[in-house]
């Protein structure tokens, strides 16, 4: 099993974190992976906090339950960290990545102790900046493509190019916004 | 696979239809209704106008029709429901006891 | 050849249902099963599929348009889950009364009360008497290959049953993962034409659902007990044809690491992947421990399963429904029942698990097999009737 990584989200109903861990499991699938995204699924509603998953592996997993020893959370809403437990079972080793504009060392103290390392990116500026409102998705992706090296970075951001031609074909501008809030997410995160 | 053609015979379950489809048209003709008459209609040729208000009402079928013209009752399959009776405007058709 | 894919549990039964090309599918929505109609209508609308899609009233509804259909001479296919299945009930005993071949995907969850959404067996168990074959799905693979099987083994002339194909709903229904797709040509070419002996729409008048007196119905009621029994052998030589083509060789039920196994888990759909790996990790610590993963629960695989279990000291079975007899789950009172005529019975016990979307998590499983450890070293199982992951059990 140590070879699987696995990711926990935590968002706000309505952010797009489920859809960002499914985009992730995409990624990772066109790269050769094993992929699981799943949400848990709950009485949602914009702004209640939701949980999503992803488990990313080069054989299959038959795991099917929620990840309780996640690798890596990412954190697409910082007013989460005093509501809910986001480091809960965390790795050391791992890693958490947190939507924010402030420095990893600023966040640390909301962390309940937790001593691995932090890394901050702010996704809800490049997207405002980028794709003119916010949907921090998209960046959010981008780094948590770049925290966690599971894939290699030129491939994911060809492939990620590929399939917003696929899937926006008559709207150049969303295309050019989404991958220059990518890249530049995946440069602009703090804590490398 | 066949289908019943009786009411009484009695088919072993790898003699029915699957499910009890019946497999073909008009097999209520195999069913032998007439058993269950208590009241007969009689046919009173000579008052019959041949005005055809009898038939159509006849849930069973059972005024049979025979070169444009009604002839006498199905009694295999008349249930004895009288309907015809109540029907015929000109006293052509009787309404009594079976057995009578 | 093989295509690659990342799909849903629930996009998986849509890509089959189009692939197999139904000619009519009628549906009404109800999570989690409504993603299936959601997808396939827009195959349709697509004209991806040249299938008949009926926006029903009600469950009621969709399967008696899916048993007119299939009346008619169709291929029909419908979804749900749970009160949905429930508001069927009535039609279910219908299509299999009347041997017609129906198809339905259910997406397994809980049912009411106090109302929930998420997963457990309830509905299907609770239909596990309807005539109906049922066959349980892992992952959104097996979902898949099953649904495509379904047609086959439904269709067989020594079969003519309806199959419910189940899966856990959101666990599985809603998670993407991996699968490999067949072409849509080797789809064709599987399941073949449906030839009925009779249909409403042939040239020869027929009359379907006549009233059966007590001269008949029990003869009719024989003859859909010996179809469900002659099943069996039709569904292996289903699998073996689809393993064949596949490369993934299924059976009644699947024994890993069964060998030399002194415990064993019975288990079925998604937790039996959660609970392989458990089983792996005992087995590196030198455990004798095997899961059974059932994928045919009706016709119910009763000599089998006492033929695997016969070497086995104790045995946990799993149960995601519980059927309020006060005595066990549904699927622990028939594996108990099946191991009556053993010469050596394994210990047995019950374990409710998972009720309501209740994560079923590896420390679960690792509490399964302790307990089995301590009804093999105490020489007889204790409580038989347990639940595990209930606060204050």
């Amino acid at each position: 099993m140590s070879n699987i990584v696995e990711i926990r989200w935590h968002g706000r109903g309505g952010q797009g974190a489920k859809t960002a861990s499914l985009l992730l499991a995409d990624a990772a699938f066109n790269t050769g992976k094993y992929v699981q995204g799943f949400p848990e699924y709950g009485p949602e509603r914009m702004g209640a906090p939701i949980t999503a998953f992803n488990r990313i592996s080069d054989k299959r997993s038959y795991l099917h339950c929620n990840i309780y020893e996640p690798d890596y959370v990412v954190v697409v809403d910082a007013t989460l960290l005093t509501a809910v437990d986001v480091t809960g079972g965390l790795k050391k080793d791992g890693a958490i990545l947190i939507n924010s504009s402030k420095s990893p060392e600023e966040l640390r103290p909301l962390l309940a102790g937790y001593e691995g390392e932090v890394y901050t990116v702010d996704a809800g500026k490049i997207s405002e900046e980028e794709l003119g409102r916010n949907f921090p998705n998209t960046p959010m992706l981008g780094a948590v493509v770049k925290v966690s090296g599971l894939i290699p970075e030129d491939q994911f951001v060809k492939d990620m190019e590929h399939s917003m031609h696929h899937k926006f074909a008559n709207k150049t501008s969303v295309i050019e916004g989404n991958m220059k809030a990518l890249r530049r997410s995946m440069q602009e995160v703090k804590g490398l | 696979m066949i289908y019943i053609k009786d009411a009484s015979q009695n088919p072993n379950w790898d003699e029915m239809s699957r499910g009890g489809t019946i497999l073909g048209g008009g097999t209520s003709l195999q069913v032998r209704t007439g058993d269950w008459r208590i009241m007969i209609p009689g046919w009173v040729e000579e008052k019959c106008k041949q005005c055809f208000l009898c038939f159509p009402v006849c849930a069973d079928s059972a005024i049979p029709i025979e070169n444009e013209k009604r002839t006498d009752f199905d009694f295999k399959h008349c249930k004895g429901c009288g309907v015809c009776y109540k029907v015929c405007p000109f006293g052509a058709i009787t309404f009594e006891k079976e057995g009578k | 050849m093989a295509i690659r894919e990342r799909l849903s549990g629930n996009e998986a039964v849509a890509m089959a249902l189009k692939q197999i090309d139904l000619d009519v599918m009628a549906a009404y929505p109800i999570t989690p099963s409504t993603e299936v109609p959601q997808y396939f209508s827009q195959f349709v609308a697509d004209g991806k599929a040249g299938t008949e899609f009926v926006a029903v009233e009600s469950e009621h509804s969709a399967m008696s348009a899916c048993i007119a259909a299939v009346a008619c001479g169709g291929r029909a296919a419908t979804a749900t889950s749970a009160c949905g299945l429930a508001l069927m009930w009535e039609l279910l005993y219908v299509a299999s009364g009347t041997r017609l071949p129906v198809t339905l995907a259910v997406i397994n969850r809980s049912l009411s009360a106090p109302i929930n959404i998420n997963n457990d067996h309830s509905d299907s168990m609770g239909a596990r008497d309807s005539g109906w074959i049922q066959l349980y799905s892992e992952n959104n693979q097996e979902a898949y290959d099953n649904q495509i099987m379904s047609i086959r083994i439904a269709e067989h002339k020594d079969v003519m049953l309806p199959v419910m194909v189940c899966q856990d709903g959101f666990i599985t229904s809603h998670a993407i993962e991996n699968i490999e797709l067949l072409e849509d040509e080797a789809v064709t070419k599987f399941i073949g034409e449906y030839a009925p002996d009779w249909s409403l729409l042939a040239g020869n008048p027929v009359s379907v659902g006549p009233l059966d007196t007590p001269q008949f119905y029990f003869e009719h009621a024989y003859q859909r007990a010996r179809a469900m029994a002659g099943s069996k052998k039709v569904i292996l030589d289903v699998f073996k044809e689809f393993g064949e083509l596949t490369g993934r060789k299924y059976e009644l039920f699947e024994q890993y690491r069964m060998e030399d196994a002194e415990r064993a888990i019975i288990i079925l759909n998604s937790s039996a992947g959660t609970a392989r790996c458990v089983c792996d990790e005992l087995r590196d610590r030198g455990e004798k421990v095997g899961i059974i993963k059932l994928r045919v629960f009706r016709p119910f695989p009763m000599e089998e399963l006492a033929e695997a279990l016969s070497h086995v000291k104790a045995v946990a079975v799993m149960d995601k429904a519980d059927s309020f007899s006060a005595i066990g789950g549904p699927v622990f009172t028939d594996v108990r029942s099946a191991c009556y005529d053993l010469e050596k019975r394994p210990h047995l016990i019950n374990y409710i698990y998972g009720l309501g979307g209740r994560d079923v998590r590896l420390e679960d499983i690792r509490l399964v097999y302790n307990a089995l450890s301590e009804v093999v070293e105490a020489g007889k199982p204790g409580e038989i009737y347990r639940h595990v992951g209930v606060r204050g059990v």
